[in-house]
């Protein structure tokens, strides 16, 4: 870590906004028996994985489906970076016909991700209603009209700035920084 | 590695490992969309593909046509007995007329080799070769290494026989290159008439007795007698043929093991596989088929993603 960046969220914090956010989930669709959880890939699975695993603890009667999505196919920047985007893995072994379907994904910034989510899941049936559930809500440079409705944090930015959630299970730790990029990052 | 080291598809030749690798690994993806309720992806959207075939083709062109409609690319077809190379024209005049209609990818078959190596010093557009004479058909040979690694998991050590007519065949000689640089075993099958005379230069063993070929392979894969590129007679009668190199359902009963069966298409029955083996449950003939179009996809992802 270098002395400009920030934590704005700790393991403490992380821990506890992910509790909320389960909570939150609870209220507006009661046992989840007709909800999806989807986590976009690659790391909206990593949260979308912790809230269930939270939920579960919560109520353990809770048998919410989860899916993978992978969205590269429908990225609108595919012939505009370098290379090819590579692809992840999409698991998504139900169908999302006239299902509540929850898109999870970790940072929230332009909205183009989440767009081309949206288009993904669409290959999958015309569900009757689509949320969408962010750990980091970074604000001032949304690129298309997308708003989450679910926030863990809501963090004012500016654009050089980067946002990482780190995770326990692959990074050693729970934690969100604020970081800005060298030249060449 | 997210990119390939070729800006075209000329041939299995061309291609290093990691190539071959990271087409597989994008394949698996592409599999998987298209056994999706929608198997469109809109990947390949602002991307025009011209489908050049110079020579008759049904599994290929259909499998490459369907391949580039499921990436949502816009595609125009050309075959050569209704156009005006009968009336003359060069290849590259034709395809540069093509290509002023702003096309960006060519995917060609020609009864000429060399003709898809040619093609992509004169003209600028990426180009993937569907088969070019006896020389290379790298998107059926990368789809039948694609096949084996889906049924045994890699092909380090396997063993393969490709049986029949290996002169004038242009799926064995992009198969050899393509397993060999896996990591498998390679040996051909088939009357010596019909062999390349360095085959040996390839680093492939010759094998004249059919059961002993299958004795020794996990993995046969049976190629048909092309009539239409025989000037002169190599064998007495196709009956002769069928009798010492034809694979019947006695003969699979007959070995030590289990080995599956593959087929490029199209298939004489009855001449180098009879019908029951061909439609038996050790045939992968058809996951063949259905495996060639995740492969095109992936060819023609990563092609078109990658800048020169």
């Amino acid at each position: 870590m270098k002395q400009t960046d920030r934590i704005i969220l700790d393991s403490i914090q992380f821990d506890l906004t992910i509790k909320r956010l389960a909570h939150q989930l609870i209220e507006n669709h009661n046992n989840f028996s007709n909800t999806i959880i989807i986590g976009l890939q690659p790391r909206g699975t990593f949260l979308a994985e912790r809230v269930v695993a939270e939920l579960k603890a919560i109520d353990s009667s809770c048998n919410v489906q989860l899916g993978a999505l992978d969205v590269t196919f429908h990225r609108d920047d595919y012939r505009r970076q370098g290379n090819p985007l590579v692809p992840n893995k999409t698991e998504m072994n139900f169908d999302i016909e006239e299902k509540n379907v929850i898109l999870v994904d970790d940072v929230l910034f332009t909205g183009r991700t989440i767009r081309a989510g949206l288009d993904a899941m669409l290959a999958f049936g015309r569900p009757k209603k689509v949320e969408l559930l962010v750990l980091i809500n970074r604000r001032y440079e949304r690129h298309l009209p997308i708003q989450a409705n679910y926030i863990g944090k809501n963090v004012h930015t500016i654009v050089s700035e980067r946002a990482k959630v780190t995770w326990a299970a692959t990074d050693g730790e729970d934690k969100v920084i604020l970081y800005t990029p060298e030249e060449n990052e | 590695m997210s990119k390939l080291s070729v800006n075209h598809l000329l041939g299995i030749r061309y291609l290093t490992p990691e190539d071959i690798n990271l087409i597989f690994e994008t394949a698996d993806h592409f599999k998987e969309v298209i056994n999706r309720p929608i198997k469109k992806v809109p990947s390949l959207r602002d991307i025009t593909i011209a489908n050049l075939f110079f020579e008759n083709s049904t599994r290929t062109k259909l499998s490459f046509e369907i391949a580039e409609k499921r990436l949502s690319a816009d595609i125009i077809n050309f075959s050569s007995s209704n156009s005006s190379v009968t009336k003359g024209e060069t290849l590259i005049d034709t395809v540069n007329n093509i290509l002023s209609m702003k096309v960006d990818m060519v995917v060609m078959r020609h009864p000429n080799p060399g003709a898809a190596d040619f093609l992509s010093k004169h003209v600028d557009a990426k180009i993937v070769n569907a088969g070019d004479g006896a020389h290379e058909h790298p998107t059926q040979a990368l789809l039948d290494a694609f096949s084996i690694r889906e049924k045994y998991g890699d092909l380090k050590g396997k063993n393969v026989v490709i049986v029949g007519d290996i002169l004038h065949s242009r799926v064995a000689l992009s198969n050899i290159f393509c397993l060999k640089k896996l990591g498998a075993n390679v040996k051909v099958c088939g009357p010596l008439t019909l062999m390349p005379k360095h085959i040996n230069s390839l680093g492939v063993e010759v094998i004249t007795d059919l059961k002993e070929a299958l004795n020794w392979c996990d993995v046969a894969m049976m190629l048909r007698i092309q009539l239409e590129r025989q000037d002169m007679k190599f064998f007495p009668s196709l009956r002769e043929y069928s009798m010492l190199y034809g694979l019947d359902k006695s003969l699979l009963d007959s070995l030590d093991k289990e080995i599956t069966i593959m087929h490029p298409g199209p298939i004489n029955r009855g001449v180098e596989i009879t019908s029951d083996v061909a439609d038996s449950k050790q045939s992968i003939i058809l996951n063949q088929v259905e495996n060639g179009v995740a492969i095109r996809m992936a060819v023609l992802y990563l092609l078109a993603g990658k800048q020169n």
